[in-house]
């Protein structure tokens, strides 16, 4: 988690040209070398190999989360305790659970609550967490000072230990509260990287032009100097997207997050972790697809921090 | 400095009243939504109403405020926080045994494990990272670049098993049949949980697993911190004098480049002892961390409340510390 804070601020001072509308100007001149920001962002992006790569493994667990149907044509809850723990075969790829149930379709459904969790928890950091960062950042004074010690406040508390905590008293443990623990004690790190790119901007001669032109804070704030804060935000979302998934296996395993029968892949991990020495494949197919998956997330991440940032240029 | 120590000090105590009034408003929103957590001690079973009102009275959840939603019940605050802080009192389990007492007889445990865990990250990070930051775009260099990428994506649930079930059983019931290996190695050492027969042996697996998760934020640190460092004006200032290689690394490249990596050790104690809770349930060590996800698993709420507070306590004093620490050991950065 440390790291991928690290990994956003490292960006966060850098502003970026990040305009939408500048490559259109760009492109007319012919000059392919001198394209904004995003531009060149993306055909750094297309070319890197490890970043296709890890995008196209995200698509296939995507559409296993949107369209199950699409992959497995079982249905995870037809399960008989004669077939409990068969081996792996060509019509069922991934073998037999415990209970006997077909694995394959499984570790298909389970792909859902994992990445909906994340989805909702990182969207609501992202509209959260950067509304209070901005808000902090371009007001300064009484409003920075609240909104900051508000961020110290939620920051000292431990993730894993604030969760188990609301986790155990609330007791419906399903996707809806993981992801409210998951936004309510991650916000503070992406406002933080929020106020400091605001910080570094707002105070820019063309933001100043703005002003004198007449501009409102709103429009001063959403037009002129949250563009510069998005490519910070989006390297930090995506990480944050791949601890997310882990941080719901991880609750799930310690037995406060998800509770069966719900398919996820941390109650496949945690109902099966004695049988390793006789059955391996029982907690290799999901540990593949849940590592596969944070990889991933991070490895994109560092691949846009890259590209993004106009420093390593 | 002093100016700062102080500013600084000010600071803290608002910190530590917020973060607590944080925990006891998450949990008291959690028990107005969801009912009397007495109820969880049962299961399935009705209690009879006046257990469950003598149970609910003993464990302090009988405040009527605690049935009104969104109430933040500041009087309750107030006596939990004089409770700590004036008592020292961090509230009791169901068999009415004080929480600083099970804490007491399970901290032993932790602080091995913690220790355990931070010099192996040190040791091991330190050198993988200045290995690696020496020679840049090495094979050293992508090594240890790709070896910490993997290791950030893998959660320590999993690893915690996958080391326990290969090195633990797989490969340490090799060794138990062999007759020549001494039993501390054997049995201590590559035991798949904690034995109490060999209280320090059997801790260093899982240390090492707890460790692994910072190690590799520890060598990029460090890696990054070295090649920063390694251009710097008074390093080729030290190579011009004359002096030797060793020298210049040791001494004024190394030391120079730690600065960041002891003040990140020292935030990681925090988020060790978080750690700590995923890696002693899944090798059965008997400390804190246990205690939390035992009592998690059976609804034994004022025992997870009694021992998250006390350990956000210490995490907030280990960053103060920290931070303090970071001003008098960096001579670049003065707050005045």
């Amino acid at each position: 988690m440390s790291d991928a804070t690290s990994a956003g601020a490292a960006v966060g001072g850098a502003p970026g040209s990040g305009d939408g509308r500048a490559p259109e100007k760009k492109s007319r001149s012919g000059k392919e070398r001198n394209a904004s920001l995003w531009a060149d962002a993306r055909r750094q992006l297309v070319r890197d190999p490890v970043f296709m790569i890890a995008v196209l493994y995200i698509f296939v667990v995507g559409t296993m989360a949107a369209f199950p149907k699409l992959w497995t044509s079982q249905d995870p809850r037809a399960c008989s305790t004669d077939q409990s723990r068969l081996a792996p075969s060509w019509e069922h790829p991934f073998g037999f659970n415990i209970q006997g149930c077909d694995y394959y379709s499984h570790a298909i459904y389970g792909a859902r609550p994992s990445m909906v969790i994340a989805i909702m928890a990182t969207g609501g950091i992202v509209l959260f967490g950067g509304l209070m960062g901005l808000l902090a950042g371009y007001y300064g004074g009484w409003v920075d000072g609240i909104i900051s010690r508000l961020m110290d406040i939620f920051f000292s508390l431990p993730f894993l230990l604030g969760a188990i905590v609301f986790l155990t008293l609330i007791k419906q443990q399903n996707v809806v509260t993981i992801a409210l623990v998951l936004f309510l004690l991650s916000w503070p790190t992406i406002a933080r990287i929020i106020r400091g790119s605001v910080i570094s901007s707002k105070d820019l001669d063309y933001v100043q032009a703005a002003r004198a032109v007449g501009a409102g804070n709103g429009r001063l704030m959403f037009r002129h100097i949250l563009p510069n804060a998005i490519a910070p935000m989006l390297v930090y979302a995506t990480i944050v997207l791949g601890s997310f998934v882990a941080a719901e296996a991880t609750l799930t395993f310690l037995g406060i997050g998800l509770q069966p029968p719900a398919q996820s892949w941390g109650i496949m991990i945690s109902a099966h972790d004695v049988y390793f020495l006789e059955d391996p494949w029982l907690l290799l197919f999901p540990c593949g697809l849940l590592i596969g998956t944070v990889l991933s997330f991070i490895l994109m991440g560092d691949a846009l921090r890259d590209a993004l940032d106009p420093k390593f240029r | 400095m002093g100016r700062y120590v102080i500013r600084r000090l000010l600071q803290f105590i608002p910190t530590v009243l917020g973060t607590m009034f944080l925990l006891h408003y998450m949990t008291s929103l959690a028990i107005q939504f969801s009912g009397n957590p007495v109820r969880a001690i049962f299961g399935d079973r009705t209690p009879p109403p006046a257990l469950l009102q003598a149970i609910t009275d003993r464990l302090g959840y009988g405040d009527p405020c605690l049935e009104q939603k969104g109430n933040p019940c500041f009087g309750l605050f107030l006596d939990r926080v004089s409770g700590v802080f004036l008592h020292f009192d961090f509230g009791i389990n169901l068999r009415r045994q004080e929480v600083t007492d099970l804490v007491a007889n399970a901290i032993p445990f932790t602080l091995k494990l913690l220790v355990i865990a931070i010099v192996f990250e040190a040791v091991v990070g330190i050198a993988a990272g200045v290995w690696a930051g020496l020679r840049g775009g090495s094979f050293a260099d992508n090594l240890v670049k790709i070896s910490t990428v993997f290791v950030i994506s893998v959660p320590i649930f999993v690893l915690g098993v996958v080391v326990r079930e290969f090195v633990g059983v797989k490969f340490g019931n090799i060794l138990r049949d062999q007759e020549w290996i001494p039993d501390v190695i054997a049995y201590g050492f590559f035991s798949p949980g904690f034995k109490p027969d060999y209280p320090f042996a059997s801790l260093l697996i899982p240390g090492m697993v707890l460790g692994s998760v910072a190690l590799a934020t520890t060598a990029r640190l460090t890696r990054t911190s070295i090649m920063e460092n390694i251009r710097a004006d008074f390093v080729r200032t030290a190579r011009a004098k004359g002096l030797a290689n060793k020298r210049v690394i040791g001494v004024h490249t190394l030391r120079n480049s730690l600065i960041p990596v002891i003040t990140y050790l020292g935030v990681d104690i925090g988020s060790a002892m978080a750690g700590a809770v995923v890696t002693e349930t899944i090798f059965n060590v008997p400390g804190i961390g246990r205690l939390v996800t035992q009592a998690a698993r059976t609804g034994e709420s004022p025992v997870i409340i009694g021992v998250v507070t006390m350990l956000v306590l210490v995490i907030l004093l280990v960053n103060l510390l920290v931070d303090l620490l970071y001003a008098v050991l960096d001579p670049r950065i003065r707050y005045e």
